[in-house]
């Protein structure tokens, strides 16, 4: 990853990210198809939803038959988490216009938000429109390409994670925290370290009461809380 | 495709969408107070280790959560080539092979 912030370099950053989308969405795909979803559903899923684990918890609460305000109401929840990434991204894109900001936010992803928290460490904290819209268009139709072939080779693949392709969505968070906190120049490499610290303990603890899901956007929220006391104030 | 499968998709769509951009509309629209900014500085690196020891935790409700073995072995390996390479490509092929072997040798 360089400086540039053109719509060729967007589509290079983005690259790595792809193993993660192609690798669970081939495995949503396989699950799709063996909860009796036709590939238009799931076409129309990934482009309309558009979200990785809400899209597995909408398959399985579907084959359930729950209601659909249920589905609605979890799919708020575990997606509340890009309403913190959304307004945390937005501040670089204030001097664009209204429509440019609605389409970046549209295709936002934890993965094209934080490719972009680590590219500002090199940019001089500044994002363009057309960097990351090349990284969201690409990640968004390799993401629905994906799920849609896991769909056709349902029948044919039984165990895709023989592979260990669900591993790349672990790996690319691994590889993007690493890169955060030895890039981040705007704290100091301790507060990092105890924000990483104070979060992982939060989650072990809050996974005690709520789901993954619930437990990461309270954690989340709680490190931000805990970064805030511990940074040498200026 | 039956009306129930498609509104629910319909719906979920617009909830995350709301999710995902409404923030931009009123981040752009206000002055934001310096608190926020320092608060929200913090995002990035408290949810990328939420998402990070989310994948290492097993969840079990009214317990404690237990671990994920399989996960928290192969990220070894991962944060190693972190490390060494600095590369976030050769991180995710390294996790990836990681796993490809530890279910191969029956570990996974």
């Amino acid at each position: 990853m360089n400086a540039e912030l053109t719509f060729k370099s967007g589509f290079k950053d983005v690259v790595p990210t792809l193993f993660g989308y192609i690798g669970v969405g081939l495995a949503m795909g396989i699950v799709a198809n063996t909860s009796h979803l036709s590939v238009l559903a799931v076409l129309l899923m990934s482009l309309i939803v558009y979200a990785g684990s809400a899209q597995f918890i909408i398959i399985s609460m579907l084959l359930a038959g729950s209601p659909i305000s249920a589905i609605v109401l979890s799919t708020f929840l575990i997606n509340s988490r890009m309403i913190l990434m959304s307004m945390s991204i937005a501040q670089y894109f204030k001097k664009d216009s209204l429509l440019q900001n609605i389409a970046l936010g549209s295709l936002l992803t934890d993965e094209t938000f934080a490719l972009s928290m680590n590219k500002i460490n090199r940019t001089d904290h500044q994002l363009r429109p057309r960097w990351l819209h090349a990284a969201n268009i690409l990640a968004y139709l390799v993401w629905a390409a994906a799920t849609v072939v896991g769909c056709l080779l349902g029948n044919l693949i039984a165990d895709p994670n023989q592979f260990g392709l669900d591993f790349a969505v672990v790996g690319m968070f691994i590889g993007l925290l690493y890169l955060q906190i030895i890039t981040d120049r705007s704290k100091t490499l301790k507060t990092q370290l105890l924000v990483v610290l104070f979060v992982a303990i939060a989650m072990f603890f809050l996974m005690r009461f709520f789901p993954g899901n619930i437990a990461l956007l309270i954690a989340t929220l709680l490190g931000c809380g805990f970064g805030m006391a511990v940074s040498p104030h200026d | 495709m039956t009306k129930y499968v498609l509104v629910t998709i319909l719906l979920c769509g617009l909830v995350t969408w709301l999710s995902r951009v409404v923030p931009f509309a009123v981040i752009k629209n206000l002055t934001v107070p310096k608190w926020l900014i320092n608060f929200l500085s913090f995002v990035p690196v408290a949810i990328m280790t939420a998402i990070f020891v989310e994948s290492l935790l097993t969840y079990h409700a009214g317990q404690w959560p237990g671990f994920n073995l399989e996960n928290i072995t192969a990220s070894i390996p991962a944060i190693l080539a972190g490390v060494l390479t600095k590369s976030l490509l050769a991180v995710v092929i390294t996790g990836v092979i990681a796993m490809a072997l530890l279910r191969l040798v029956g570990w996974g």
